[in-house]
This record gives C-alpha cells, structure tokens and sequence, in this order.
C-alpha cells in the first residue's frame, strides 16, 4: 500500500487517500498520527478513494515520527460514536470536520456536550441524515424471489436499493441477522452484498438493470397496501414526509400512490353514502322531525309507496310507548295505532288505568314496510338492520320528549330502544336502566295477542295486563 | 359464486382492518434469526416499511382472521346487521402471507384481530392457532400483536400473550354510557377484568424471569389498547382522564385514538360527519406530553377550552402556556428542565441539548435557535442572554399570532 502521506505545494500540508468511503478505521489512525505531530486542520487535505486528489501532487515525504512525548490523541466516546456513523455520509467535507472536531477536541474535552457550537451541529446533522438513510434502507429495501420456491430450499432473493450515503457496509448485519436462513442479494449502486446463510461476500456496485423486477408475491402486496388505507383520512405531506418520492421507484406498491390519491375523494363519498345519507344535524323539535321522516329515505321501506307516520302525545308526557311501525290503516290515516292493534291497545290501557292521551304513542320505524298481494298490502316484520337505522328517529323524538318511562312493545321497539335483539320472555316485567335515568320496560306487542286463539291468548293478555299494571305502578312512583 | 382467492380475501380483510389504529412494532425483546431455522429480527425499534397515502405507517401485516361477527356495534363496519361482504382466513393462510411478506422485507410481522365468529373462545383458539404455527412451526422472530377479545376464556389470552409480542384489547369507547349505547354487547367490566389478567399475567412473567431464567416470556411489549373519538359525545377532558386511568391501572405501554370515520353501511345512532382528524391529532400530542413531558392528566384538561375539548388551532402545549402566561418568560440559562419542558416549541432533545450546551456557553437567541425547529415559536416564552419577550406573554393577539395559519390546518385536516 502507498504512503498515505504526500506532500503538497504549501509547506507542511498533507493530504490523505481513503481506502474506502466509510473507513473509519483508517481516518482514526491517520487523524490521530496527525494530531500527535500538531498538524492543524487547515494543512491537511482529505481525499476520498477517486478523489479530486492531483490538487496535491508533488514528491512523496512521510511525516515525521512523532516525539516521544507526543501527547496521547483524546476522543469522547460519544465523538468515536458520532464519527463511525457520519463518516459514511456522502458530503466530501467529512473528513475535514471530523479532522477539525477532533483537533479542537484536545483542548475542550467536553466539546461535544456544546450542541449549539456550529461544528457539533453539523456533525450531529451529518449523523443523523445517516443514520436514517440506515432506517430507510431497512425499510424500502424489497426482496424479489428469482430462484427457487418461496422460503424453500435453493430460493435466492435479490434486492436493489440506492443509498444516499456510504451505509451499505454499516447496514449488512442487520440483514444478515434477519435473514440469517434466506439466501439473498442487495445491490445497490455503491457496491453489493451476498448472503448464503452462512457467508457474507462484498462486490462491485450493480446497475439496475441487474436487478430482476416482478415477483408473484407483489400482486398480493400492492392489493393490501391498497386496502388497508383509509381514503376519509388522506394525508398525503405525511405520507411524503416519510416516504420521499425519491425511495418510490424500488417500491412496487409506491406506484398505486397518485390512483389511491386521486380516488380517495370518490372512494370516502362512497362510504359514505353506501351508508346513510349525508343529512346533517337532526331536527330539533317534534314538528321538524314530523317534517323530515316524510323525506327520509334512509331505509327501503322509505321507497315503498307509503307515508310516514309520526309519533303523538304531549310533548312533555312522562310515559312514551313504542310500537313496532304503523299498519295499513296507520299509513292511510297518518296517525299511529289507529287500527285493530291500537284498539286491542287502548282496552288494555284502560283496564290498567293509564290514558292513552297523556302518552306519547309511537313506533320503531316510520314507514309502514308490506308486500303488495293483489289490492291487499300484506304487514312485514323490518329487519334488523332497518331499525337500527330508523333508530336515527325514535332517539330523536325521545330526547325531545324526555319520558320517565319508555314501554316498547315486541321485539322491533325493543331493540329500536337498545340496539341489540332481546327475548321478550326474558326481559318483560322488570325495570332497564337507561343512560338517561329513565326505565324502559318491554312487553308483547298487542297484534301478537291478536294473532291468538283460546287459552294461547288468554294467557298472553294475562301477561300483557300484568306488565301495564306494573308500569302503571312504577309509573306513579317516578312521577 | 365461487370461493374466494386469497388476493379477494386479503383485500376483504384488510379493508376491515383500517380502522385499527395501533402499528407500533416496538419494544420488544431483541432476538434475531441467527441459530434458529427460521426468519425475523427485532432490534428495539420497529420499522416503518411503507407509509399510506392516510400518512400512517404499514410496519405489519394488518388483517382481521375473518370479518364475521355475532357481535352488532355501531361503530363497527363488521357488526353483525351490517352488508359488508365477508371473508374468512384458515390461521395458515394467514401464516403463509405472513412470511412471504415477511421474506421479501414489506413488512416487521403480524397484527391479527378479528370479528367473532361462533363463540369467543374459537375465535379466540384460532387466532392463538396462527401464532403458534408462526413461531413453533416456522420459528418465526419476527414480531405479533394480538388482539385479543376479552369476553374469551382468560386461559386463551394468556397463551396468546406466551406467543405475542404485545396484546391489546379495545376500551372502544371513552365512557362506559358511550359503550352500552354503541357497543350493546359488549361490558365495561369484563373488558377491564380482561385488561387487568393481562396487567398481572405480564408482572408475574417478569418477576419469575428474574428468578427462572428460562421461564416464559409474556408479551414482552406490553399490552395497548384503542379507543374510538367522536362517535360519541365524551370530550378530551373526559377521554384524557381516561387515557390516564387506563394507563395507571393496567400499566398499559399505548392508548391509541382512533377518530371515528364513515363506514360504510353506517348505523343510524352514529353521527353523520367525522370528527375533524386534526382531535385526533391533538389527544396524541396530549398524550406525548404526559409521558414525556411530566404533564399531570390534570394539566393537560386545564388546556381544554369551555367545552371540554382541547382547541384545534394550536397544539395543547400552547394551548395551556397561553393559560398559564405568569410561568412565563423562562430563562434559558437559569431554569430547571421542568420548566424548559414547557416551553412551546421546545421537544425533549432540544431541552436536553440546551442544558448541555449552556455548560460551556451562555444561550444567546442564535444558541437557542440552533437546536430547536422554530424560533418564532418559542421566542415569546423564553429569555436569553441577548434577547427578553417586551411583554408578548401579555398580547391579547398572542395566539393568533403563535397559531399556523388556517390555510395549514386544514392541509392538515384533509
Ligand atoms: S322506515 Fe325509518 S329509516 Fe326507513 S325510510 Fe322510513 S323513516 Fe327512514
């Protein structure tokens, strides 16, 4: 090897080769002969291997030996820290600061502690850039299979990855420590690593076009990095941030970016609308609702031909009661439980000593959901998911009505009250709390008791007397 | 209609799995595949492999082992009375994504979560299923996260815990009303019984480790949990009091915020319009300032506005240094590093660095500006050498002044 110490035009300057980039090894021996023979920073120059190093030609002179009692050279262990990592930035002036970080060093040990000095700074910069172009690599680097099968024997992976700074030497144990069982490559344009699962190689920097491109696999990834981000939160300078664009071209899933972007607008009205429609704040007051349910079209049953019927009562009644949706004679009247049912109800309520009128009467779902036989509109139970929806209404109207007790009757009203399904058999005859503080009690609904015969049915009006009796009672009590 | 292929389920299962907000892959035992005949590697920090056009981070593979549920919250585009189509992974389809992706570097490992299909208990064995095969069958290192569900026999959790790194289990929402409303099966108090077995399942591991060196090791990353913001009235005041309950009872290592966003085939009881993404953001920052900042949870609700809620045009540390103007201006040179820490625009590096640095020098306003991003920012709270606030902590237009321009935030909120 050649003397690294050449001499220059100026008097006493020197200038010094790197083997390699990332040296650091070298830069310490050298840095530190140099320190001992007092050569300031500005009489030596630092050269990177192919380096713009004919600036300094001239005869060859080796340095002088130094003293016997040359100072020992002295580093922070936090400055040997620093100075592996940023040397493998690719700023050629590297050298040069470390150089002078270390030369200043001997006279202010503790220099390093000076975070605002503008030397330290800029070492701390130059190891930080570095030590997150070791983070990207990490990250971006993606393995194509392009022998054997997938995680089997005789597989080879290979990758190709462009670095910005010298770190594919510093990087190579991660790799290998991760992938200790995969053969594979990464070649990159400042030089390439092989591993066989036990040796690791150095070689010669690569080109792209070495690098196969495609792997089944990628399909199935871009497919999930396509599914698994929300379109109702784009943030696209976050993304950026973190990703700079520069890294995209490796990446296979980086090209869907600019589609998932421009259709992120479309793909959240979607959601939304696939829902529910985008109807804004809920009408405050009974009227408002009364008006909005006729144009709500939030569910089917909405787009039957029907009209909506909305709840009566006073406006400050302490009892409300919820059916299940209004009949065919509810529809045709606009009012709820005018029909046999409601007949069947208003008996019931008479014998158990409640009005009727002090009640706020109204149902699970606004609209009357049928099938059409012939002239007839035959009654249809809503499903689930349209009284969750209609739900929307009922809440509406309880929060302006604020009962003390709510009495839902059947299944619907039920879980148009909870949200859940509930067996009436098991619920009826005792109290629920709600949120608010009210109760909510739960009973048959009275068309069950109509659908009825003989004992069936004087069993089931027994039950339903003894509900309304209790909350009659309870009734009294809240009130 | 025909089965369907792996790509249309992963697609099915990973859209369910969007709305799940934790991604850490952090804080985990070091290990690596050296010696093993598997593959994986965590080193302490996790990487971020991609990044998606929502600005989060993809370090795992994050899918639902299915999308059926018996379950019908409100908030979940999963719940029972909802249209979505559903999916459903056998555990070695799972594990088989999971280690080709795993092998070509997308990805640090697997989050797995799940709607429930049949009973608690199976869905919780087979998602118990997928990581066993991962780390008994493949001697897989890399890293897991279980979402475990808590109406599951306790036994379950804890061999989940024995196989992932970390486990979470979902608070979902912020106050137990919040929860009967939107969530009606599901209980406030089996969901914290299951937070605490997990708490007591991690310390007893560790203690026995200390004493056994081959005893198991229990989710050596701790357990998480999420809740979700704006699908219910809470505030931040009442969800940051939360947060902080939940991370003194169970110890818990992360409170994620997830703000509530459309889904399709919404429940009525929902609110129609997504919280603006920007509170999200702000509970976070919170977040960050009890613990890393020393803030009580107290302090952090003294900077919410009337309502409640912390403001959304400048970040809460602000938010309560313009509260609490007579704390201000602090002396760079002079103060302890409690009160540098509250100085907007001053991070814990920065405040690290400044009490280094002013061993050797006394901070001048160029110093400070230095190690810090922004200057303009902190100027008004703090005192150098050469530089002392003329009464700006007294400015009634203060905040206007200190607050990213609107045009910004919104940026941001989009
Ligand atoms: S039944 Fe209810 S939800 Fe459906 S359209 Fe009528 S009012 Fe709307």
């Amino acid at each position: 090897m050649s003397a690294p110490f050449r001499d220059m035009r100026l008097p006493g300057a020197f200038g010094v080769t790197l083997p390699e980039p990332d040296d650091f090894e070298f830069w310490r021996d050298q840095a530190r002969a140099l320190v001992q023979r007092d050569v300031p920073p500005d009489r030596v120059a630092w050269i990177e291997p192919g380096g713009a190093g004919d600036l300094f030609a001239g005869g060859r002179r080796r340095l002088p030996s130094p003293g016997a009692d040359a100072p020992p050279v002295r580093a922070s262990r936090a400055f040997v820290q620093l100075a592996k990592t940023a040397i493998c930035h690719s700023d050629p002036e590297r050298f040069a600061l470390l150089y002078r970080l270390l030369w200043r060093m001997q006279g202010s040990p503790r220099l390093l502690e000076d975070g605002a000095d503008p030397e330290v700074r800029r070492l701390d910069e130059m190891a930080r850039a570095v030590r997150r172009d070791i983070h990207k690599m990490r990250a971006f680097v993606r393995f194509r299979l392009v022998e054997g099968g997938d995680g089997g024997a005789g597989e080879h992976y290979v990758a190709w990855f462009e670095p910005e700074h010298h770190i594919l030497r510093a990087n190579a144990g991660f790799f290998v420590r991760r992938f200790a069982n995969m053969t594979w490559s990464i070649l990159t344009p400042r030089g390439s690593l092989h591993w066989d699962r036990a040796v690791l190689e150095e070689g010669p920097p690569a080109q792209r076009s070495d690098a196969p491109a495609g792997d089944p696999t990628e399909e199935l990834w871009r497919r999930y990095y396509a599914s698994i981000f929300n379109p109702a939160r784009l943030k696209v300078g976050a993304m950026l941030k973190e990703m700079p664009r520069k890294y995209w071209k490796n990446m296979p899933e980086a090209a869907l970016i600019p589609e998932l972007v421009a259709g992120a607008q479309s793909r959240e009205s979607q959601m939304v609308a696939a829902g529910t429609l985008e109807m804004g704040e809920r009408p405050t007051s009974l009227s408002a609702i009364d008006k909005a349910i006729h144009a709500c079209r939030m569910c089917p049953i909405g787009l039957l031909d029907n009209r909506a019927v909305m709840g009566e009562g006073p406006r400050d009644a302490a009892l409300m009661i919820v059916g299940e949706q209004p009949g065919d004679q509810e529809d045709l009247a606009g009012r709820p439980f005018v029909g046999p049912a409601g007949q069947l109800l208003d008996r019931h309520l008479e014998r158990a000593g409640i009005d009727r009128r002090s009640a706020y009467v109204t149902n699970a779902v606004k609209h009357f959901k049928f099938v059409q036989r012939g002239k007839r509109r035959l009654h249809q139970t809503p499903t689930a998911k349209e009284v969750d929806i209609c739900r929307w209404w009922l809440e509406g109207e309880r929060e302006l009505v604020q009962p003390r007790l709510v009495l839902a009757m059947g299944a619907s009203a039920a879980r148009g009250m909870l949200g859940k399904t509930v067996s009436i058999s098991k619920v009826r005859g005792a109290p629920h709390p709600l949120e608010d503080g009210s109760e909510l009690w739960v009973t048959a609904h009275p068309s069950y008791l109509l659908r009825l015969d003989g004992p069936a049915r004087e069993e089931q009006s027994r039950l339903f007397d003894a509900d309304l009796a209790a909350v009659k009672e309870r009734l009294e009590e809240l009130t | 209609m025909g089965p369907l292929s792996t790509i249309e389920k992963l697609a099915i299962l990973a859209d369910a799995a969007k709305y799940d907000a934790s991604c850490a892959s952090s804080g985990t035992t070091r290990r690596n595949s050296t010696g093993g005949k598997g593959i994986g590697s965590t080193e302490g920090m996790g990487i971020c492999h991609a990044y998606a056009p929502d600005g989060r981070c993809i370090s795992l593979l994050k899918i639902l082992l299915t999308n059926h549920c018996i379950f019908d919250c409100h908030y979940c585009i999963n719940r029972k009375s909802s249209n979505v189509r559903r999916a459903r992974f056998s555990p070695q389809e799972v594990v088989d994504l999971t280690l080709s992706f795993y092998r070509r570097n997308y990805i640090e490992g697997l989050f797995l979560s799940s709607g429930i299909v049949k009973s608690s208990n199976h869905t919780m064995e087979q998602m118990v299923e997928v990581a066993r095969i991962l780390r008994e069958e493949h001697d897989f290192r890399g890293y897991i996260h279980l979402k475990t569900i808590p109406e599951a026999d306790p036994e379950l959790v804890h061999q989940a815990g024995l196989y992932a790194d970390r486990v979470s289990i979902n608070v979902e929402l912020p106050t137990d009303a919040g929860l009967v409303r939107l969530a009606p099966d599901k209980d406030a108090r089996q969901i914290a019984g299951a937070m605490g077995k997990v708490k007591s399942d991690i310390v007893e591991t560790r203690d026995a480790r200390k004493r056994f060196r081959h005893a198991p090791r229990f989710a050596p990353a701790g357990q998480s949990t999420q809740m979700i913001v704006g699908a219910d009235a809470a505030t931040d005041a009442d969800i940051v009091s939360k947060a902080s309950r939940l991370y003194d009872s169970f110890r818990l290592r992360r409170v994620y915020y997830s703000a509530f966003s459309p889904i399709p085939d919404a429940s009525a009881v929902l609110p129609l319009k997504r919280p603006p993404l920007v509170r999200e953001h702000r509970l976070y920052q919170s977040d960050w300032l009890m613990r890393f900042y020393g803030y009580q949870p107290a302090e952090v609700m003294q900077a919410t506005e009337a309502d409640g809620n912390l403001p959304l045009d400048i970040d809460p540390k602000l938010a309560w240094a313009l509260k609490f103007r007579e704390r201000f201006p602090v002396d760079v040179n002079r103060a302890g590093k409690e009160a540098l820490l509250r100085v907007p625009g001053l991070g814990v590096r920065a405040v690290e660095r400044i009490l280094a640095s002013r061993r050797h020098r006394t901070m001048r306003l160029d110093d400070v500006a230095r190690l810090t991003v922004s200057i303009a920012k902190v100027r008004p709270f703090i005192v150098t050498a050469d530089w002392r606030p003329v009464m700006l902590t007294d400015r009634a237009d203060l905040r206007a002044l200190l607050a990213p321009k609107t045009e910004q935030l919104e940026l941001f909120a989009a």
